[in-house]
């Protein structure tokens, strides 16, 4: 996973709560398995009915075509788990999320995937994303996560918390799967330990055969 | 000390606590679909990374199969690759696989506990929101997504932080014509689609008892739609007679030896949770969603709301929800023309479900210009249903019935509805496009939406039963 210390970026404000995963990334009609994730990016909205570009979605403002922060409500990434909705992210370089809180799964891919999804507290939340709106992507905003500060235009730093296990996974890049095998040794005693006591769990045959 | 069950499961599977504070729980089963599979067996293979347990790991094709009869691989186009590509996965890595064809195909969330591969107090995960359909039998179940897939077929276990515990205490007897799906929309209407977010949901109380292990699947599916991270019943006498016999449940003196152990799967008396929610269900009247979020749910006697009586904060939410339905405040749900019904999906599209649907759509005939599927959640669900002849009082009403899988719940099949048609579907998402470009979605029950059907306008099955509509 690609380390995240700090991510210099024109902030986009979506101040909508509940924007979901089926919004984020809609199932598209025609797909492969080697899907290229930058165009699905909030695709409906970015397209009127005809096909063309809308040119009232925030995203396709020149101001904000390359937006690296996204600015959002409560409950962002609601839905489906599909992680193409962080995946769309990454492909547009939108690598941190600052939102007033997160669906559970959601906010779990973010972390999978070296995007910094940032919770705010109502009070600050908001005031950033008044500081956002009239910046109007003129300016760039900085998120550190070694000093988890946001700075930029309009204000002084904000200040944001992180739990301290999502922060170290996040700055070192951590490979998750190499991080759990290192208890390698516990889950197989676990094992064995079920299979004696719980011997159901630790087999799956279909007693027909 | 007093533990809730959820505590039970979840201290009974802790492996360890991994160097970045989270736990590290064992998987029991893990059961993966074709939308996801190709990318975690991709990943794998590049890492050089064995699948560590591939006789706890399962795959069902059924986000991108087609419902048409005589279907294969390729009459989904947009399906065809994902559905090869776990195949080949999978007998590459010597997962059991219910193939396209397979006699137990179906949604993974409906096929799982039917062959008995769910137990009570095991864990579970699916890189599905849905997963914790299956709560309904007693484990605890979690959607991943697909990295955590991948990481969870190289360990066998996931990396979670403990949720909270929550407990949905549902009393009161269901009306006639009332069910589940009723009780779970008018619980997300009250607690807001975010209401459970960072919980592990326990429902109990009477009126779960009084359900049958179908219904209790239906409610623990849609724990999501009010962002609850994990949802289950405790497992009762109801449970067991349910799994037993069932193919991969265990059988013989391993069978008594389980049963016993489950029959101490409860929360303690006097255990704490981290929240409590309560709801009468005895007043209950069937329910449905008017808006463009699960949470936006009347009574079907109710109307449109006015912005004014709106929380403020989802006031901009019901607005844009009014324009997208094409629907006016104060509008009365019962009544709206349709174009579409659906009976299926992961939620509804079991047995008992097809049964109530056709115990109303009997004799009777689906309205002019309404275009009436029904999908069932599995192969074995569409074989028994044959059986009990549930597919003719269909076809002879005018529904189509399609071959097993998730359909038109999210389109990914390529069954969808068409720009600005009003569908009543049995599904759990309502979002905006998600049956289709502009397709208005009601969430509502089988016996709703079958009685939907019949009258081509929103009904209250109450109602037609009743002869007055
Ligand atoms: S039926 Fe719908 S919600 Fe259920 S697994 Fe399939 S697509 Fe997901």
């Amino acid at each position: 996973m690609q380390p995240f210390t700090s991510h210099t970026a024109i902030a986009v404000p979506m101040l909508k709560d509940d924007i979901n995963t089926d919004q984020i990334a809609p199932i598209l009609h025609s797909r492969s398995l080697k899907e290229d994730y930058k165009p699905m990016l909030f695709h409906r909205a970015r397209r009127r009915e005809d096909g063309s570009e809308n040119p009232d979605f925030v995203l396709n403002k020149p101001q904000f075509r390359n937006a690296g922060i996204l600015v959002t409500g409560n409950n962002f990434g609601a839905g489906s788990s599909r992680e193409s909705a962080v995946w769309s992210m990454t492909a547009n370089n939108i690598r941190v999320i600052v939102a007033k809180s997160f669906a559970d799964i959601y906010r779990e891919n973010c972390l999978q995937n070296g995007v910094l999804p940032i919770v705010l507290v109502p009070g600050a939340a908001d005031a950033f994303a008044a500081r956002v709106v009239a910046v109007d992507g003129a300016a760039p905003f900085t998120v550190d996560l070694k000093t988890q500060r946001i700075s930029g235009p309009g204000g002084a730093d904000i200040a944001f918390d992180i739990a301290a296990a999502d922060r170290m996974r996040l700055l070192e890049g951590l490979d998750d799967i190499g991080l759990t095998l290192k208890y390698r040794q516990e889950i197989a005693s676990w094992e064995q330990r079920v299979a004696a006591e719980q011997p159901w769990l630790q087999m799956a045959q279909d007693n027909r055969r | 000390m007093p533990r809730t069950l959820f505590d039970k499961i979840w201290d009974f599977h802790l492996v360890g606590q991994r160097a970045d504070g989270r736990d590290l729980l064992y998987i029991d089963r893990h059961v993966l679909h074709e939308l996801h599979a190709h990318h975690g067996f991709t990943q794998l293979e590049k890492e050089q990374r064995p699948v560590r347990r591939p006789d706890l790991t399962f795959a069902v094709q059924d986000h991108t199969v087609a419902t048409r009869p005589g279907r294969d691989d390729n009459t989904n186009p947009s399906g065809s690759a994902f559905i090869k590509a776990m195949r080949e996965g999978s007998h590459r890595n010597g997962i059991r696989l219910f193939d396209i064809d397979d006699p137990e195909q179906g949604i993974s969330h409906v096929v799982a506990p039917e062959v008995g591969l769910v137990l009570p107090g095991a864990t579970h995960a699916v890189p599905d929101s849905h997963a914790s359909t299956v709560g309904g039998i007693g484990a605890l179940a979690f959607g991943c997504g697909t990295t955590e897939m991948t990481h969870i077929l190289a360990t066998q276990a996931m990396a979670l932080k403990r949720p909270k515990r929550m407990r949905a205490q549902l009393d009161g007897r269901l009306a006639a014509h009332v069910s589940a799906k009723d009780v779970a929309l008018r619980l997300i209407a009250e607690l807001g689609v975010a209401g459970g977010r960072g919980y592990a949901v326990e429902y109990a109380g009477s009126a779960i008892a009084a359900m049958p292990i179908e219904q209790r699947m239906t409610l623990c599916n849609l724990n999501i739609e009010m962002g609850g991270r994990s949802g289950f019943i405790a497992p009762d006498e109801a449970t067991f007679a349910w799994l037993h016999g069932r193919p991969y449940a265990p059988k013989g003196a391993l069978w008594d030896r389980a049963l016993a152990y489950w029959r101490t799967l409860a929360s303690d008396d006097e255990a704490e949770f981290d929240r409590e929610v309560a709801l009468d269900c005895s007043a209950l009247e069937p329910q449905i969603t008017w808006g463009t979020d699960p949470s936006q749910v009347v009574g079907i006697s109710g109307r449109v709301p006015d912005p004014a009586v709106i929380d403020p904060g989802r006031r901009s939410a019901a607005e844009s929800a009014f324009a997208y339905m094409g629907l006016q405040p104060g509008t009365p749900l019962a009544g709206l023309p349709i174009n579409r019904v659906f009976i299926g999906s992961c939620t509804n599209s079991r047995v008992p479900d097809l049964e109530v649907a056709a115990a109303v759509v009997h004799g009777r005939r689906v309205a002019e210009g309404v275009t009436a599927m029904v999908v069932p959640g599995s192969s074995s669900v569409k074989r028994a249903a044959e059986e009990a002849g549930l597919d003719r009082v269909f076809r002879d009403a005018g529904f189509f019935w399609g071959e097993s899988g998730c359909s038109m719940c999210a389109g990914g099949n390529g069954d969808r509805g068409a720009p600005g048609e009003r569908c009543v579907s049995t599904t759990n998402r309502n979002f905006e496009n998600r049956q289709g470009p502009k397709v208005r979605t009601h969430l509502a029950s089988p016996a709703t939406a079958a009685a939907s059907a019949i009258a081509g306008r929103i009904a209250d099955v109450r109602r037609l039963m009743a002869g007055e509509a």
